[in-house]
């Protein structure tokens, strides 16, 4: 008998527009002892199969109007309350995906395990502290003594993702449902966390559920895969199978959408290219897959557009009785570079690096300490507020959150207008929507959707507005500070190559911020990797990554997952 | 703790810069805007030598600096002056009348905050259901009557009519004063309990979507604990920010109850002043809230660090 067998399962939510169904008839097991990566896009249907497994599901407007969830043979379905809540952190527990706001903010860290210790294991308060001090000993957390008494706020997010697993894992639960554990974190913070739930997953002999929307994170640790797609489970498999032969067009898609290390082709293939519309299966693009194996061309010219000589970024610290300034942080340090008309710069580094205090000091919205930001010519530091602005429409930047960098009160419309207005750009009204519907065109959207707002839009095509706005002025200079971050993998591929047919297109040049190597490996021609507000190392991009000098980066590059399981690496280099 | 200690000194020097500039609003209304009072004190009969007399005796001949320099040492000595109309000491006025205002905002401001906090809470355990929608709908309906019906109607019934209550007046003594203010301090909180609960329905539902609500229902806790353990520790950051300043108008009291009850509290005070145009009494209440002001949001301050271990007071 499976620990978890899920038997066709539907759910349901009630919405204004409808019924629509969230997960639709699928089955899958997870057996004792064993992983079960559970992977899929945004509004696959995944996190909710996790919650209905948890008996979480919001209802209203969710139901479970279908199917079985088996736990050691017993039928979840219609559990009450009670029961389930005796289930719930004691036998099945659940760690998310956003650990800076999984945790009470009011409460200790300490009387947080110790909740669930004295909700399930009849422990008094002494006791359960006890055992949290034990637990937080056990995932990692240095100084568990002291950080027993710390609140969530005084600690990393990593350190927090560490503490949620210690919630998970105090009574000794049979099943661990993680729900992209690892997604906000940084890579080698992900790698930790990883190779975390991993021993404990085998000290305790939990099953485990991991959910994940990029493959390559579960490839070393998952036993068997589920792929989801639009509520349907569409392929299962063992974790080698899936990497190896793929079934499903989907599957094959999500395999190849990931930009990978050793690879370096102009354009990511993504999941439109292996599926139409409907699903079915279409012959790949021969064309395609013959650029993705073409390495970049190496370029020799000498036309800088951005210089940045030894700037610094420092924020003051404040202290003592009438706040004086009693030191500085010093965000940038003394950082220099140039970048190359029509090229891209990758910038990586971890949370906190600096790397986004320097974008956005080059573009002067924080203004710098010292040093020179020289573009075009122009020494920026040096202008004045109406020639700064008179600057501005030439260099653009697009943020990470496509959600809330959009005002939900405008219309697209609105949105790509009001630049245009701002700088001057087209004639009338008229020639300036026809900029616009153009512009919907350019980044593939439709432009009979300009009146419609944000909401309306998935967070991929949200971020392809941003991208329209940001060229609605007509740059030549965009830095974009995480842009692809948020998006799905299957996503992200899309916007990737967006990003790059509108340089080749318009001769754009980027500076592109990422904590994510691999991204920055295909997109960039240079890569400069940041460590503490100062550059550690500056090179072509695929000397950074195969040659790499700097120990940061090195340990940088190690914490990348390989997107491959570990025996098909070894087959393969054997 | 030394860094609160410091900030709570570096706030109440912050009073003295705040202070000069309220009174010298005060001063520039009063004493320069405002003309020449002596013209309505003394009527239209009055001779051009009893007017200068006047003046001379409500120090209006000073020069402008001295007049406001007096000003500003009523703020810090609560030394007001008399009264024009009554010729009291002001400082004696205000506080006979602070007691009659506050018998009555005092306790209706405390249940109306507890009643009401408890009703949301009730409301949001139960959102969506029928109780929640009945709650909601009671609360709509108690704020779309207005609040002289409200004091006119349990005037008439629960004073006149059943005659359980005093129907005006105040007494000094307690418990002799209760059923003098028992209506109005009901009348207080029925006013209150509409908004209050559909505000604090929304303070606490909007915790009730938080990420951490999610990790504690997957711990098992029960949506009951859940409610009064993470919630609602969470939802007294913003309740405080919306009930502490609204404690120094408490002192104020209610100028439509006291004067439909009659009573003597520094509502009425404030009335008559505006009546007898008797600025000093107008001045020294003025100056006395924006101290109180200033106190309470330095309170509020504070309060935070209590409830909410983010904020650091520094």
């Amino acid at each position: 008998m499976d620990l978890l067998s899920i038997r066709d399962l539907t759910v349901d939510f009630n919405t204004p527009e409808g019924i629509v169904r969230a997960v639709n008839g699928i089955s899958f097991d997870v057996p004792k002892g064993k992983t079960v990566g559970l992977v899929g896009e945004s509004g696959s249907g995944k996190s909710v199969t996790s919650l209905a497994a948890m008996g979480l599901i919001p209802n209203p407007p969710g139901k479970i109007t279908g199917g079985q969830i088996l736990f050691e043979g017993k039928d979840l379905v219609g559990a009450s309350d009670e029961e389930m809540r005796k289930i719930r952190g004691n036998e099945i527990s659940m760690i998310f995906q956003e650990p800076m706001s999984a945790l009470n903010p009011v409460f200790k860290v300490g009387d947080q395990i110790a909740e669930v210790l004295m909700l399930h294991k009849g422990m008094n308060k002494k006791e359960a502290w006890q055992k949290a001090e034990e637990l937080l000993h056990q995932v990692g957390i240095p100084d568990p003594k002291s950080s027993v008494q710390k609140y969530p706020h005084e600690m990393s997010g990593g350190q927090k993702q560490r503490v949620c697993i210690a919630i998970a894992i105090a009574c000794e639960p049979k099943l661990l449902i993680a729900d992209e554990p690892t997604t906000a974190l940084d890579v080698t913070i992900q790698k930790q966390v990883l190779e975390l739930m991993f021993d404990l997953q085998e000290k305790y002999k939990m099953g485990m559920l991991f959910i994940t929307h990029d493959l390559s994170v579960i490839a070393d640790i998952a036993d068997d895969v589920v792929v989801m797609y639009r509520s349907n489970l569409v392929e299962k498999s063992d974790t080698k199978k899936i990497f190896t032969s793929a079934q499903h067009p989907y599957t094959k898609g999500l395999l190849a959408c990931r930009p990978s290390l050793d690879k370096n082709p102009s354009r990511l293939l993504t999941v439109a290219d292996f599926m139409d519309e409907q699903g079915n299966e279409i012959e790949v693009d021969p064309e395609k897959t013959k650029l993705a194996s073409k390495p970049k061309q190496e370029h020799k010219d000498d036309d800088v557009l951005l210089e940045v000589n030894n700037l610094h970024t420092h924020f003051p610290i404040k202290g003592g009785l009438f706040g004086k300034t009693v030191d500085h942080f010093k965000a940038v340090n003394g950082v220099s570079f140039k970048v190359q008309r029509g090229k891209t710069l990758g910038l990586v580094g971890e949370s906190g690096c600096g790397k986004t205090t320097l974008g956005r000091t080059i573009l002067r919205l924080i203004e710098p300490t010292a040093g020179q930001v020289i573009y075009d010519g122009v020494d920026l530091t040096k202008l004045d507020k109406k020639q700064l602005r008179e600057m501005r429409s030439r260099m653009q930047i697009i943020f990470q959150d496509p959600y809330s960098s959009l005002n939900p009160r405008m219309t697209i419309g609105e949105t790509l207008l009001e630049p245009m207005d701002l700088h001057n750009i087209g004639a009338n009204k008229k020639e300036k929507i026809d900029r616009a519907k153009w512009l919907m065109e350019k980044v593939g959207l439709s432009a009979s959707q300009l009146s419609r707002y944000p909401h309306e839009f998935s967070g991929g095509q949200r971020q392809r507005i941003c991208i329209a706005r940001a060229l609605a002025v007509n740059p030549d200079f965009i830095i974009c500070d995480e842009s692809v971050s948020a998006l799905d993998v299957s996503v992200q591929a899309q916007v990737l190559n967006l990003l790059l047919d509108l340089q080749d297109e318009f001769g754009l040049t980027y500076i592109f911020i990422s904590h994510d190597l691999s991204v920055v490996n295909f997109i960039s021609d240079e890569v400069a990797v940041m460590n503490r507000g100062k550059i550690v190392e500056l090179d072509k991009a695929f000397k950074v990554y195969h040659n790499p000098e700097n120990d940061y980066t090195k340990s940088l590059l190690s914490a990348i997952p390989k997107g491959v399981p570990k025996e098909l690496l070894e087959e393969g280099t054997r | 703790m030394s860094s609160t200690w410091n900030y709570i000194f570096r706030r109440v020097l912050y009073l003295i810069p705040v202070l000069l500039g309220v009174c010298f609003l005060i001063f520039f209304l009063f004493n320069v805007v405002a003309g020449d009072p002596t013209g309505i004190l003394l009527g239209k009969h009055a001779t051009a030598s009893q007017m200068a007399e006047l003046r001379e005796q409500l120090g209006l001949n000073k020069p402008l600096i001295a007049q406001y320099f007096d000003v500003v040492k009523s703020a810090f000595t609560f030394d007001f002056g008399r009264s024009w109309a009554t010729k009291q000491q002001i400082s004696q006025m205000i506080a006979q009348g602070a007691i009659p205002s506050l018998s009555v905002t005092l306790p209706g401001f405390f249940l109306a905050t507890v009643v009401s906090i408890l009703l949301a809470t009730i409301v949001a355990y139960f959102r969506g259901k029928g109780i929640d929608l009945f709650i909601r709908i009671l609360t709509i309906a108690m704020m779309s009557i207005s609040s002289l019906v409200y004091i006119m109607v349990f005037q008439w019934l629960f004073a006149f009519e059943l005659g359980w209550f005093e129907i005006s007046g105040f007494e000094y003594s307690f418990p002799e004063v209760m059923p003098y203010i028992t209506l109005p301090i009901i009348i207080w909180i029925v006013l209150s309990l509409g908004p209050d609960t559909r505000f604090y329905r929304t303070l606490i539902l909007d915790e009730m979507y938080q990420d951490y609500v999610r990790t504690a229902r997957a711990k098992g806790v029960s949506e009951k604990k859940i409610l009064l353990k993470h919630v609602l520790r969470n939802a007294m950051i913003p309740i405080i920010t919306y009930t502490v300043v609204q404690l120094p108008f408490l002192l104020l009291g209610s100028i439509l109850l006291e004067s439909f009850f009659s009573i003597p509290g520094l509502g009425n005070m404030v009335i008559n002043a505006l009546n007898a145009s008797d600025f000093p009494v107008l001045k020294a209440i003025t100056v006395l809230s924006a101290v109180a002001y200033i106190v309470f949001t330095l309170v509020q301050d504070i309060l935070y660090t209590v409830v909410d271990p983010r904020v650091k007071l520094k």
